[in-house]
């Protein structure tokens, strides 16, 4: 019988390898590691969201059952531990660096937000370490906070470090003001705008973990925990917490449930466990509870923003200005400072040819937990401002809110494109994707169904984003010239054994994406190996080459064009050894999908022929050729790349109770060439889910305190399945110029394009009211007041 | 959680003499109470597991109510064909309780027992004018609920049963809390005769009677009676989720929903 192997190369949907695994509950993640003689840790965390620590008692605390240890930021301070390092400098205005200030693992002097680590409990069941951490007495003298950024820019405002003025972390900003204000000089129209993009707390369903062990034989350290770049651990502990050489300490990050940005960073209790495995030469684990995990995971977004912009009297749009105040939190995390500068910032021409723009952003410190990268990232903040302006613009000008998009739409034969902000854009078309969305969502015959609605009772409307981004990040030389500390190159090791099987080793680290099914598709794309015999490892510093990990949509673009160098390298190779075998010229050996063949005949060599060749070279050019068939490349991106699309978004008010609900969603995104359809169609949905989220339901909420009051489930709107619509996902594909596979990225789009079509859905269906800004997210209560306000106001 | 010892008597009066001791905490679906064990909120000296007490269990018609037994499950009201039959509201209200997980678990006597202003349940027994009975006496709706998580229960007093009398019409409506999915306002009306009843959760301290609307709907059984009646905002919950104001405004919104749910 002739069986036809269903295609699974670049373009099919071939389901998810790694789901059968996570599907019958045999993930095995950080916490379901469990070692000979393991204690668990619990952490001391301030109920303060500022205060000074007079001092810690532990002497109870040791003497309690089970208690192996009792470690406090003194202890850690005796072993000479470095406090918790930025990833990322930028620069102020005059050219000084930012505010840096240090970052404790253990709080020493002062705590500075609720959950800030105060010390630790070590014991030999995760109760007992959490009976020893209530017994342990912190002397605090609790200080005045300030929880806003408002409250952190007062005069006289809480001092949150030492040194640092004003609580100000930097007052960056880029653009040309001058030419900027004349710009504005010359306007027909200013239109304005004042944002507030919503602090949000990421909640992966996995809540965080580590593990930490320490061999006395070799002294060597093991890290096992929930991090979306183990060897980006590796490096910011060992060298700057821990002092451990890289050869000795080995970082697996095994199966994530889920990341959005909040594992990237390296933690205070990663280093806590693994000083402590060292330490007591016994495993020590921690896991966060869910209520630990609202309190000490990074938060995202955070911003309050003006944006100006000047349009002449077509509606072309002459400048952009836009002042924005982000929040840090009261440390800064792994990446915060380039969130609202470089991934922010730059973001603000975005499809559109405004000539010139000015951005000012200042970053503060407040009494609140730290606040970094969330999927998107700085995109979805500019997205969100530029998006709504637009509308704002639009109303105000007369001119359709469509119209005035396309007005100034990068024209499609322009590229590449450089915008007046650092940026250039390789590839896109925006007019092809509007379109697309405006038919699948039939945008032309939406005020029927709004009167249908009105029928009902409902209010509805309809609202659009036409959005760019920027991933795949990024050339190394370019992000380190803007303050990172970092390269952001990736890995990969193609590993043919000797019988035609292959070992994808990958700097990337999957955490829900489906690397393990779309790198094994590109495997099969070029190689010709089925899907079913590409094994791709992952997330440990033991197996896989020095790689920079999965944040910012770049795994596929950065991680995948790696393993297609090192799939170059092993057909270059395998030409060679299959010329050699069927004694034929290098130059006349084909390769096609598993094939070598000598040009013009029908004499062929399968790849398993070239991979035994290689591990048993008997046969074999060995004076010109290593023996095996594995080989490594790394690749640095040449530029970022610029996934851009149109979302619409439907939705309904009930009048009577402000509840939103969304009708549709519709996406018509530029990822670049797609791999694997239903993988991109998964990370769209969950990517809109999220923006939903922002939009409609999610807010971390201090009081004047500093206390979270949005601290767990009951108070943190998480979006469920029946609070999103049925989303349609389509591509429209112009392919990225400066990869070797052409793709843009999928993982953000989803959650950048989404929130400012939703909010101005929510606007256009409150059009009777005269709803003019709008912040997220979009409660029921406050739907409520702007409807109650409207009809008091027509009232008087 | 804290160490506790445990028990699982079999009947009320084994449950009554374990209850006796003050530390001790009667447990049924476990609902509210074990997420405050996990969160180290409680500490009770004893768990008395009412779970494997027989006579707790059961829907039985009994005259002109249905007295359901306090371990019945959410789940096991909702699909009943009796109190479906009899007081189709209840198994609606019931059918809305939280989520599947908290149907299949949670039970009638641990939610009223409990008196969660934003529980579900308290709006139907007051709204009914439902009778407790307990271990040592029968307790009218009206007298039960007497504060924010606070009863007519004495410390080892169990509620052994709900008897529900079966009315001419009845409906309830809720708007719920965006994050939780608890009631940020709902109202559970009934008519009987000339007797109406309005039994506002959610949006005070503690489940109430509406007397305006009572009175404008024993006049007038139809939504529009209560459309312009405002509930005063004074003593209404705010949180981040809603001012007292809103949820005023939302008693009237459900009330007229509840309204024209019971038909």
């Amino acid at each position: 019988m002739n069986v036809v192997a269903p295609f699974e190369g670049i373009g099919a949907s071939v389901r998810r390898k790694e789901d059968f695994r996570f599907i019958q509950g045999r993930g095995a993640y950080t916490d379901d590691f469990n070692r000979q003689g393991q204690l668990h840790a619990w952490i001391v965390r301030s109920p303060h969201a500022h205060a000074r620590i007079k001092g810690v008692d532990t002497s109870a605390a040791a003497k309690m059952p089970g208690v192996v240890a009792v470690f406090t930021g003194a202890d850690m301070a005796k072993d000479n531990l470095g406090g918790l390092p930025c990833g990322w400098q930028i620069h102020n205005k005059d050219g000084s660096p930012m505010a840096e200030p240090p970052h404790p693992v253990l709080a020493v002097d002062k705590v500075r937000h609720v959950g800030d680590p105060v010390a630790v409990a070590i014991a030999a069941t995760r109760e007992q370490a959490r009976d020893a951490a209530e017994a342990i007495a912190v002397d605090y003298e609790v200080l005045p906070a300030a929880a806003t950024m408002a409250d952190a820019l007062k005069p006289g405002a809480p001092v949150i470090h030492d040194g640092v003025a004003n609580n100000l972390c930097y007052d960056w900003h880029i653009g040309d003001k001058a030419v900027l204000d004349q710009a504005f000089a010359g306007a027909a129209k200013v239109v304005s705008l004042d944002l507030v993009n919503n602090r949000l707390i990421p909640n992966a369903m996995e809540p965080r973990a580590a593990l930490g062990e320490f061999d006395r034989t070799t002294g060597d350290y093991t890290l096992t925990t929930t991090s979306q770049n183990p060897h980006v651990i590796r490096l910011l502990m060992g060298a700057n917490v821990l002092h451990i050489p890289e050869s000795k300490l080995r970082v697996v990050a095994p199966d994530v449930g889920g990341g959005f940005g909040s594992k990237i960073y390296h933690y205070a209790e990663e280093a806590i466990v693994t000083w402590s495995a060292g330490k007591l030469a016994r495993p020590v684990k921690w896991t966060a509870d869910r209520s630990e995990s609202f309190m000490s995971d990074a938060h995202g977004r955070d911003h309050v923003s003006k944006a100006e912009l000047a349009l002449d009297a077509n509606g072309k749009f002459l400048g952009l200005r836009v002042h924005t105040y982000a929040n840090m939190g009261a440390y800064l995390s792994t990446f915060a400072p380039c969130v609202p500068t470089y991934l922010y910032a730059t973001l603000l021409a975005g499809v559109y040819t405004t000539p010139v723009i000015y951005c000012e952003v200042k970053a503060v410190f407040t009494n609140t937990v730290p606040v970094d990268a969330y999927r998107g990232a700085g995109r979805p903040e500019a997205t969100f401002l530029l998006e709504r302006l637009m509308d704002v613009a639009a109303k105000e000008t007369g001119i359709d809110r469509v119209d005035l998009r396309r007005r100034n739409f990068i024209p499609t034969d322009a590229f590449p494109y450089q915008t007046p902000v650092a940026l250039q854009y390789d590839s896109g078309n925006y007019h092809a994707t509007l379109d697309q969305a405006l038919q699948s969502a039939d945008w032309a015959g939406f005020e029927a169904r709004r009167a249908e609605a009105a029928k009902r009772g409902k209010l509805r409307g309809i609202g659009c984003s036409t959005y760019l981004e920027a991933c795949g990040i990024a050339p190394s030389a370019v992000v380190g010239s803007l303050g990172a500390r970092a390269g952001l190159y990736e890995v990969g090791t193609i590993r043919v054994h000797p019988t035609g099987s292959v070992t994808v080793l990958t700097g990337s680290h999957s955490h829900g994406q489906g690397h393990e099914t779309t790198f094994a598709q590109l495997v099969a794309d070029r190689l010709g190996v089925p899907v079913a015999q590409v094994d791709v490892v992952h997330g440990d510093t033991a197996k896989v080459p020095f790689g920079m990990g999965t944040y910012g949509s770049r795994s596929l673009a950065v991680g995948g064009s790696a393993m297609v160098k090192a799939m170059d390298k092993i057909i270059a190779k395998g030409k060679r050894i299959a010329a050699h075998l069927m004694e034929a010229s290098v130059d006349d050996i084909e390769f096609d999908r598993g094939t070598f063949r000598v040009a013009g005949t029908d004499r062929t060599k399968a790849l398993v022929d070239i991979s035994v060749a290689a591990y048993v070279p008997h046969n074999y050019p060995i004076d010109e050729l290593e023996p095996g068939l594995e080989e490594t490349a790394f690749y640095d991106p040449k530029n970022f790349t610029y996934p851009g699309g149109c979302h619409i978004a439907e939705v309904e008010i009930d009048p009577e109770t402000g509840q939103v609900s969304v009708a549709n969603f519709t996406a018509v995104d530029d990822v670049g060439r797609v791999i694997n359809p239903m993988i991109v169609e998964g990370q769209v949905q969950g990517g809109v889910a999220q923006g939903i989220g922002q939009a409609l339901l999610e807010a971390c909420v201090y009081d004047a305190d500093g206390q979270l009051l949005s601290g767990s489930m009951m108070d943190y709107t998480m979006p469920r399945a029946d609070d999103l619509p049925p989303v349609s996902v389509a591509t429209h594909t112009t392919l990225c110029t400066h990869n070797p596979l052409g793709v843009k990225g999928c993982g953000e789009v989803g959650a950048i394009g989404s929130p400012p079509a939703v909010i101005n859905a929510v606007v256009d269906a409150l059009r009777d009211f005269n709803v003019r800004s709008l912040d997220m997210p979009a409660t029921p209560a406050k739907i409520w007041q702007i409807i109650n306000g409207g009809r008091r106001m027509a009232a008087e | 959680m804290y160490d506790f010892a445990y028990h699982k008597p079999a009947t009320v009066a084994d449950a009554v003499k374990l209850l006796a001791d003050p530390d001790a905490k009667a447990i049924s679906g476990g609902h509210t109470l074990l997420p405050a064990l996990k969160h180290r909120l409680n500490k009770p000296s004893a768990l008395v597991d009412l779970s494997g007490i027989a006579e707790l269990k059961g829907i039985r018609r009994a005259g002109n109510a249905i007295v359901i037994g306090a371990l019945t499950r959410h789940v096991e009201v909702a699909t009943s064909a009796e109190v479906k039959a009899a007081i189709p509201a209840l198994a609606y209200l019931a059918s809305h309780i939280g989520d599947v997980q908290v149907r299949n678990r949670g039970t009638l006597g641990g939610s009223v027992s409990n008196n969660d202003p934003a529980a579900d349940y308290p709006a139907a027994v007051l709204g009914l004018g439902a009778t407790i009975h307990t271990s040592s006496r029968k307790i009218a709706a009206d007298d039960f609920f007497l504060g924010m998580f606070t009863t007519a229960l004495e410390p080892n007093e169990i509620l052994t049963a709900i008897e529900f009398p079966i009315v001419d019409k009845a409906g309830y409506a809720k708007m719920k809390n965006p994050a939780s999915r608890y009631v940020m306002a709902g109202v559970f009306v009934s008519k009987s005769g000339g007797n109406v009843r309005v039994a506002v959760n959610g949006a005070g301290p503690c489940v109430f009677r509406q007397a305006e609307m009572e009175k404008a709907l024993a006049a007038n059984w139809s939504p529009e009676a209560v459309a312009g009646i405002k509930q005063a905002a004074g003593d209404l919950n705010t949180d981040i989720h809603g001012s007292a104001e809103y949820r005023a405004h939302l008693v009237t919104v459900m009330a007229k929903r509840a309204v024209a749910a019971a038909g």
